[in-house]
């Protein structure tokens, strides 16, 4: 009976929304899927000197060159170690300015509906980190810190973070 | 009747013909007698008037037809062409660039009537013509006349049968305070497209209320069954005066006879149709007082669809332009084009047809063979593609005589253009962006550069300053140089000023050349500050001007000669999106010089280099080059082995040689410019990226920004 009564709360709110799931490190990252444009296999990454340092360059996806940030680095975590299952995220905010962000590992699809999702509730406001984020997404044992996109491509970096 | 379709045509060509009229204005300015200028203004003027009227862009349509009657009676010898008059062309003319401009942006003429303009206008014409009454002559001759012939009680919209439906309408309208008029409308005997202007007439109707029923019906008058008139029911809020005004301004329209249908509604009641009185009785009354009506309904017409274009305009005016960027191209260029494609295809047939044989050993040399037809067939196929684009300056240099002369006038300077180079091409999209800057430097060279008259003849200089436009291609770029023959700039001045400034210090000023003093003025900090103007005259604004030709990829530079004048030279690529370039590597990464800037290559021995203020140059030919490590620059990892000699790329930035040290040369290639995006926060030094064959990203050194 509660799982019917689920259903139709989404179906009646309407705010059930699809979340990329990826791995930072040993946590899970949420990415709003609409957002979301393609994802890549890590490739050859151009550098572009005196970029940002959470800039790693540029790449080529289909004759179009899109520059690629590490989110690692711009969380202030420690650097990418490219992996078999390290990805690039394509993302296109606005249409013709794609972005790519690599991620240790894409996990899996979610659909959070509004009662799953917490506000970002971190003890230490002062957190640097919880500008990136726009909720707490609960979903089978696991938490998913549900990333606002375009604090993360537009947004200052967070230096103080070791 | 949908007209938009010729909307893109009908603004190239205003273009044309306003580009005409102001050439001949200034032509008959200078030669008042002119008879073949002021027939080439006469058409030009018809054609305008015509394009406007078919367009329904009825303001306009008003302008040029008052336009037209002043250039009439010029030809006929009636009037003589005077500087004042000419001012009143011309600000006729800005006028209709006013409104093409909102055609352009929202596909509607927008809602100034320049009722200023055509009033003067009227009264030019009507003094020459002997008419004592300028306001009777705002209406347009062709109507004043009209309204004499008007048939005795030719209201036919009496006539109107109406049907118990129809009739719960009126009712409907009459209690929403609606107006129900009867409209009847003569067109003129000479008239030819006889339902377009009908659907001018509905067109402009329908602005103002609603058109309830026609005689003929309206599938009749679209297809031109009907004799000279027509009649309706038309319901509106608008008074009387305003729907006749609306209805007589559709040109070709002979009169238009509107009383109210109330009185008739009752009448066809009873199934007796009989002439209203109101219209019969109208007409004799406009006739005793024709001044009156024609004041107080232009004003209406002004104000009213101004309220109901504004919320639309404002709507349109956020979207897209209403009209999308074209490029007229010569037929020959497209015939070139369809010719190199074919070509492509039998290139591509050749490379098929030699895959598909088995023998080996001739197929390597035909295979050769075919790629090298296939790059000369691609390097031409660009190169056309490029002159598609490619638009004469003579497109935004054209406007700049009238500009002088109206800085002459204002200025009270006696200045000259002289343009040369009209004919040189450039990218479109360079083209659109360059015509600011240009004006600018102009109106710098107008106001600041020229000396007055009197101080000119006091100089032993000509009276008449001179300011020069030239154009012209240098290798891969487009020179344009605006210079006068004024004052200069006072480099003492500019000095003093940055130093007061706190731009630079005294000791910084000491070491610095003229020419270093003279680029100050391109400092964002030296654009705004009026004092500067008054003391150097040079300033304002200079930054965004430079801020605008680098963002075209170009760069410009200024040379001054106290007292024999200044000139700015405005470096332009010729295209902007496929640029020859050597590939060079640095390390482990790949860069592309733009070959348009660079020199020579050089082998330098790490022993003939020196050092001048612990800063690295090299003695090439008797020149001083700095050295720039572009390993350093660029933080790219130095190879640690020793070498004996380096590779040095000089490049060139307008008269400033530098050498780029670089790891090795791979070669020269044809490449296509890319952004990398906004994000990224790349230094100047990077100018864009490309994609090389292997699907390898290289990044494109900006010259400029490294020496």
């Amino acid at each position: 009976m509660e799982e019917i009564s689920d259903v139709q709360n989404l179906e009646i709110a309407g705010e059930g929304k699809q979340y990329i799931v990826v791995r930072l490190g040993t946590e899970q990252y949420g990415i709003d899927i609409k957002y979301v444009d393609n994802i890549v296999r890590n490739q050859r990454i151009t550098r572009v000197p005196k970029a940002q340092h959470y800039f790693k360059g540029v790449i080529n996806l289909r004759g179009e060159i899109i520059p690629v940030m590490s989110l690692r680095l711009k969380f202030g975590l420690k650097p990418d170690e490219y992996t078999n299952a390290t990805r690039i995220i394509i993302i296109k905010l606005e249409q013709q300015s794609a972005i790519g962000i690599i991620v240790d590992e894409v996990k899996e699809v979610v659909t959070l509906t509004g009662n799953s999702i917490d506000k970002a509730n971190t003890s230490d406001p002062s957190d640097p980190l919880i500008q990136y984020l726009s909720g707490v997404g609960k979903h089978g044992n696991g938490l998913i810190s549900l990333l606002n996109i375009s604090a993360v491509i537009v947004g200052r970096e967070s230096k103080d973070v070791v | 009747m949908d007209v938009s379709q010729y909307l893109e045509i009908f603004i190239d060509e205003t273009k044309e013909h306003l580009q005409t009229l102001s050439d001949q204005l200034m032509i008959l300015e200078q030669e008042p007698e002119n008879m073949d200028t002021i027939n080439e203004i006469f058409r030009a003027a018809h054609s305008l008037k015509g394009m406007a009227g078919t367009m329904g862009y009825k303001r306009m349509q008003r302008l040029t037809h008052d336009m037209e009657n002043v250039f009439q009676e010029v030809r006929s010898g009636n009037m003589t062409v005077k500087s004042e008059l000419v001012d009143v062309l011309f600000r006729g003319l800005d006028a209709l660039e006013g409104y093409l401009a909102n055609i352009l942006e929202t596909a509607d003429e927008g809602t100034e009537d320049n009722e200023e303009i055509v009033n003067t206008l009227n009264s030019i014409a009507a003094a020459a013509t002997g008419k004592e009454d300028p306001v009777a002559a705002a209406k347009p001759a062709e109507k004043a006349a009209g309204g004499g012939e008007a048939p005795e009680g030719g209201a036919k919209y009496a006539g109107i049968h109406i049907s118990d439906y129809e009739k719960n309408t009126f009712d409907k309208a009459k209690a929403q305070g609606q107006n129900i008029f009867g409209v009847t409308v003569y067109l003129q005997e000479s008239c030819i497209l006889k339902a377009a202007r009908a659907f001018l007439v509905f067109k402009a109707l329908e602005e103002l209320g609603e058109v309830i029923k026609a005689v003929p019906d309206v599938q009749d008058i679209e297809d031109e069954k009907f004799e000279m008139d027509f009649s309706l029911i038309y319901f509106t809020k608008e008074s009387l005066e305003t729907v006749k005004a609306a209805v007589e301004n559709v040109s070709e329209v002979k009169e238009a006879i509107v009383g109210p249908f109330d009185a008739v509604l009752d009448a066809s009641g009873a199934e007796a149709p009989q002439p209203a009185p109101g219209p019969v009785q109208e007409e004799p009354k406009e006739q005793e007082k024709p001044k009156e009506p024609a004041q107080p309904v232009q004003a209406k017409t002004a104000e009213k669809p101004a309220e109901a274009a504004q919320p639309a305009q404002a709507k349109k005016a956020a979207a897209k332009p209403a009209v999308g960027r074209t490029v007229r191209v010569d037929i020959e260029k497209l015939d070139v084009l369809m010719n190199l494609v074919s070509e492509l295809i039998i290139a591509k047939n050749g490379l098929v047809s030699i895959n598909s044989t088995e023998e080996d050993t001739k197929s390597d040399a035909a295979f050769n063979e075919q790629i090298e037809y296939l790059e000369s067939v691609t390097t031409s196929l660009h190169e056309s593609v490029m002159k598609v684009r490619m638009v004469p300056i003579e497109n935004v240099v054209n406007r700049f005589p009238r500009m002088i002369r109206d800085l002459s006038k204002k200025l009270n300077k006696k200045m000259e253009l002289h343009m040369t180079g009209e004919e040189t091409e450039l990218d479109r999209t360079v083209i659109d962006e360059i015509g600011d800057p240009l004006q600018h430097l102009l109106r710098n060279s107008a106001d600041h550069g020229l000396e007055d008259n009197e101080e000119r003849i006091a100089l032993g200089k000509e009276e008449i300053g001179n300011i020069y436009l030239d154009a012209y291609q240098d290798g891969n770029n487009v020179n344009i140089e605006v210079r006068d023959d004024g004052a200069g700039i006072n480099v003492e001045n500019v000095r003093n000023k940055a130093i007061e400034k706190g731009t630079i210090t005294a000791e910084q000023a000491e070491n610095m050349s003229d020419k270093e003093i003279i680029d100050l003025l391109f400092r964002p900090s030296f654009s705004t500050a009026e004092k500067i103007t008054d003391v150097s005259g040079r300033g304002v604004g200079l930054d965004v001007v430079k801020t605008k030709i680098e963002g075209l990829g170009g760069n410009i530079e200024c040379k001054s000669v106290m007292g024999e004048g200044s000139s700015f030279i405005i470096r332009l690529p010729l295209t902007l999106a496929i640029i020859q370039a050597l590939m060079v590597e640095l390390g482990p990464e790949k860069y592309a010089i733009p070959l348009g800037s660079i020199e020579t290559i050089e082998d330098v021995l790490v022993s003939d280099i020196k050092y001048v203020q612990t800063k690295e140059v090299i003695n090439l030919r008797g020149t001083v080059i700095p050295l720039i490590r572009l390993d350093q620059i660029l933080d790219i990892e130095a190879s640690s082995n020793e070498v004996e000699s380096l590779t040095v790329v000089i490049v060139k930035k307008s008269n400033k040689l530098a050498g780029l040290v670089v790891d090795n040369l791979i070669g020269q290639q044809e490449i296509v410019i890319k952004s990398i995006g906004s994000y990224i926060n790349c230094s100047k030094m990077i100018g864009g990226a490309t994609i090389l064959g292997d699907g390898e990203i290289a990044l494109i050194l900006e010259v400029n920004a490294l020496v």
